[in-house]
């Protein structure tokens, strides 16, 4: 790997016009990419929602942030030795104990008298989010720290190949749950974990998607501003693992919360609040038909009948979230 | 791999950009100024950051090095502002 | 500056020593026999004598996780485990060697299950040499009160950048009373003074921790991490030399030899046990018998050359340990074995003792004595001894 100057490489120093001030955001303005908090160059799938949210994440946090990062897609393609995308504190320990590392990070900065001012951000996979970490979250949650959880769920571990997590959705196809002459994939709903979290008394979880960009960013700095552990449950498609077009990655996120399978809403001190109510919800069928997981449920004989039961629990969310109230 | 090592193994901040992964792409958007209306959306949704804004509201510019071409630019654009183009060799 | 001589109990000891040390974020989960330690730190927090963010995890997996955040955050920590607690931190353990933080951990000797036992044996702490932590082996009240400021000067030297182990037998050490010699705050300052991290979690210098290493890198940064170890040897002698002059007291670092310098037969043993071998010496030199302890105090980095140097002169070595690595023999025996591997030296049995808190008597130890002299001139067999074994309820191989 040769290092070159960015500025001298790219198209954009030789045609880019300067902007008047130094720009702290791409919607002003060009920012050389060492310069970023989330530096391009990783070795993200093209079309990964997950790396798009958590560079939505980080420039909503600020420079101010310290991060800890479960180990999973967005800590391997953001941090392979000697290069790293994170412009801020990161710090990478194991699969599941990003809860745990950030606990013990905002003791040190109590400890030191330094915690004011700075967001501590523990992030992970839907993996080691519903599964593996669950325990740790559970006690981070429980001692109260000053500290946001972000959980990227792609709905199976997809790093390690696509296998079935707590969060991969009802009848979803994946590597350890596929569907067969005997299966029609995941047989399990997927874990409820921003309740989960709501259920620890905690101030505030929310659900996002990064195909609702600007919403993404409002909720992470609404988080920060609250003080105690809060819960961000981001929704991140993931063309690789769902077997879809790179290119449809938004607009399947879109599907996904417009359908009420993946329903956007905020929990505040137990009580749910801004429900995200789309405008028509289309049927399931219109999200399940463009990913190839889900491709067996119109090829199976039974499938139909899986298809109703996936809308029944759309059915579900919208009955619970008031969907399709005005 | 000249550089050495150090001695707790920790990685200097946004260092990525050293790898140019716009040698990943197979094809290119390309923005039609005229009919950029800067709505950004473009800009919020690109999962490499590899778009921003050209000064003094003159539209958006793509920094290719780093686009891999996956098209959500082109998809998303409620103008439909985007091309994409096959990659040249 | 009086020095307070008093009577406590070992986990207050240790607890004091810490205390003493300045930590900043100390993270626990309980489990027997460690218990008395946390819950005397967190007095201590609750009264203000002690200054220091105190964090109850919900796991032995947590808590070592809490403290590596907070190393990582640049500041002193401290946690202490035992036996199942240690084994749930397994991973965790091995993550904070390979990051290089200077966690300091006293392990209060427990058995590891199953079957289930609360009782005292090495096998725990044993069963971590290989994860690139220092690791210090303590007789006594005094002892594990000692090495505690020497355990944090060490780690966190910024030419060492290591965590650290610091073991004491459970209940035999933990929950009994002896008079210890407690240090003077003055001077345990001017010994120990403030940590300064060489990286840290900043937002003023952000830095990655935790990169992903691939194989053209991962091979090296492991190798760093073994010369780390081994480099950590000169500056465990230097912390115990500075140590000795400021506090008074006389500790040799790797081992300590206890009436060896003629010896014929001797036996290598680790912590509390020593207390009883060396009455079994007093015994046996009254009678005549050329016969000596080494106390082994620092098994990683094994000191191998200072284990010839004091080995040497004798015919038999019995290494008697609290230990076994299954299908093989005891642990601490297979390093011996490796530190005469190649050079001539005296035969060297392995002896099984003391698992789950069985007692070691003095007239088991004096056994021990008296069969080694038989293995003069032979060779070692292939399986350890097994010291007090009960074949009264052991039933015929099926």
């Amino acid at each position: 790997m040769t290092q070159t100057t960015p500025e001298a490489a790219t198209p954009n120093a030789a045609t880019a016009k300067a902007p008047a001030g130094k720009p702290k955001t791409l919607k002003e303005g060009y920012i050389p990419p060492k310069e970023r908090l989330f530096a391009p160059g990783h070795r993200g799938c093209a079309g990964c929602a997950e790396l798009l949210a958590a560079r939505l994440v980080i420039e909503a946090a600020g420079p101010n942030t310290i991060i800890a990062n479960n180990t999973g897609c967005l800590e391997v393609t953001t941090t392979p030795y000697p290069e790293s995308s994170w412009g801020v504190p990161w710090i990478h320990s194991l699969f599941e104990n990003a809860a745990a590392v950030a606990s013990g990070i905002e003791a040190a900065l109590i400890a030191q008298g330094k915690k004011e001012g700075i967001n501590i951000i523990a992030q992970g996979g839907d993996g080691s989010t519903v599964d593996i970490g669950l325990g740790l979250i559970s006690g981070m949650m429980e001692r109260g720290h000053d500290i946001l959880y972000v959980c990227y769920d792609n709905e199976a571990y997809m790093n390690t190949g696509v296998q079935r997590s707590g969060a991969t959705p009802f009848c979803a196809s994946t590597t350890t749950s596929p569907s067969g002459e005997l299966s029609f994939g995941n047989m399990r709903p997927k874990k409820p974990m921003p309740e989960i979290m709501a259920a620890h008394g905690i101030p505030y979880s929310a659900t996002a998607s990064a195909a609702y960009p600007r919403d993404l960013q409002k909720k992470v700095k609404k988080a920060l501003s609250i003080k105690g552990p809060k819960y961000l449950h981001v929704h991140v498609p993931c063309p690789t693992g769902w077997y879809a077009e790179s290119a449809d990655t938004i607009k399947i996120g879109r599907l996904a919360v417009e359908t009420g399978l993946f329903p956007i809403y905020e929990i505040e001190n137990g009580v749910v609040t801004n429900v995200m109510k789309p405008k028509k919800r289309p049927p399931v069928e219109d999200y399940l038909r463009t990913q190839n997981r889900f491709k067996h449920l119109f090829s199976k004989e039974g499938g139909a009948e899986v298809v109703k039961q996936i809308q029944a629990i759309a059915d579900k969310n919208a009955q619970r979230l008031g969907l399709d109230s005005k | 791999m000249a550089d050495k090592l150090n001695e707790s193994a920790v990685t200097e901040p946004s260092s990525s950009p050293a790898t140019k992964t716009g040698a990943w792409r197979s094809q290119r958007p390309v923005v039609d100024l005229d009919k950029c209306i800067k709505c950004y959306i473009c800009i919020d949704l690109c999962p490499e950051g590899a778009i921003s804004a050209l000064p003094e509201k003159g539209g958006v510019q793509v920094d290719y090095d780093y686009c891999k071409g996956c098209g959500i630019c082109a998809s998303e654009c409620p103008q439909k502002a985007y091309t994409m183009a096959p990659e040249e060799k | 500056m009086m020095p307070r001589k008093t009577v406590v109990e070992g986990s207050m000891a240790v607890a004091e020593a810490v205390r003493l040390c300045r930590p900043q974020v100390i993270s626990a989960y309980p489990i027997t026999p460690q218990t008395h330690i946390v819950e005397d730190l967190s007095k201590m927090v609750a009264d203000g004598e002690l200054r220091c963010e105190f964090v109850n995890t919900e796991s032995e997996f947590a808590a070592a996780s809490v403290v590596l955040g907070a190393s990582a955050a640049g500041v002193r920590t401290y946690t202490a485990t035992t036996s199942q607690g240690l084994f749930l931190m397994f991973e965790v353990l091995y993550n904070i060697a390979g990051s290089r933080l200077p966690i300091n951990l006293t392990c209060a000797n427990r058995a590891v299950s199953a079957p289930i036992n609360i009782w005292n044996d090495q096998q725990d702490s044993v069963s971590l040499r290989d994860a690139g932590w220092l690791q210090l082996y303590c007789e006594d009240a005094q002892e594990i009160h000692d090495f505690q400021p020497i355990a944090f000067k060490v780690a966190e030297d910024p030419r060492v950048r290591l965590p650290i182990m610091t073991m004491m037998d459970g209940f035999v050490l933990t929950h009994t009373y002896e008079p210890v010699e407690l240090m003077d705050q003055e001077l345990v300052d001017s010994y120990l003074p403030a940590y300064k991290p060489v990286v840290k979690l900043d937002v003023a210098h952000p830095l990655t921790f935790g990169a992903f290493a691939q194989p053209n890198t991962y091979h090296e940064i492991r190798y760093m991490l073994n010369r780390a170890v081994m480099g950590a040897k000169p500056k465990i002698a230097a912390a115990f030399k500075e140590f000795n002059e400021t506090f008074g007291r006389d500790y040799a670092p790797f081992m300590e030899e206890y009436r060896s310098e003629d010896a014929d037969v001797l036996v290598l043993s680790l912590g509390s046990v020593c207390g009883t071998i060396k009455d079994a010496v007093d015994e046996l030199r009254t009678e005549g018998q050329k016969v000596g302890l080494v106390k082994l105090r620092m098994h990683r980095p094994l000191p191998k050359a200072e284990l010839r140097k004091a080995l040497d002169r004798a015919s038999v070595v019995a290494v008697v340990e609290k230990d076994i690595s299954m299908g093989q023999e005891g642990i601490i025996a297979t390093d011996v074995k490796s530190a005469f591997a190649g050079h001539d030296g005296p035969t060297v049995l392995s002896y099984v003792a003391g698992l789950g808190g069985r007692d070691v008597p003095v007239p088991d130890v004096k056994k021990v004595f008296k069969e080694a002299a038989a293995w003069k001139g032979r060779q070692a067999p292939d399986d350890p001894i097994w010291l007090g074994l009960n074949t009264g309820i052991i039933p015929e191989v099926q």
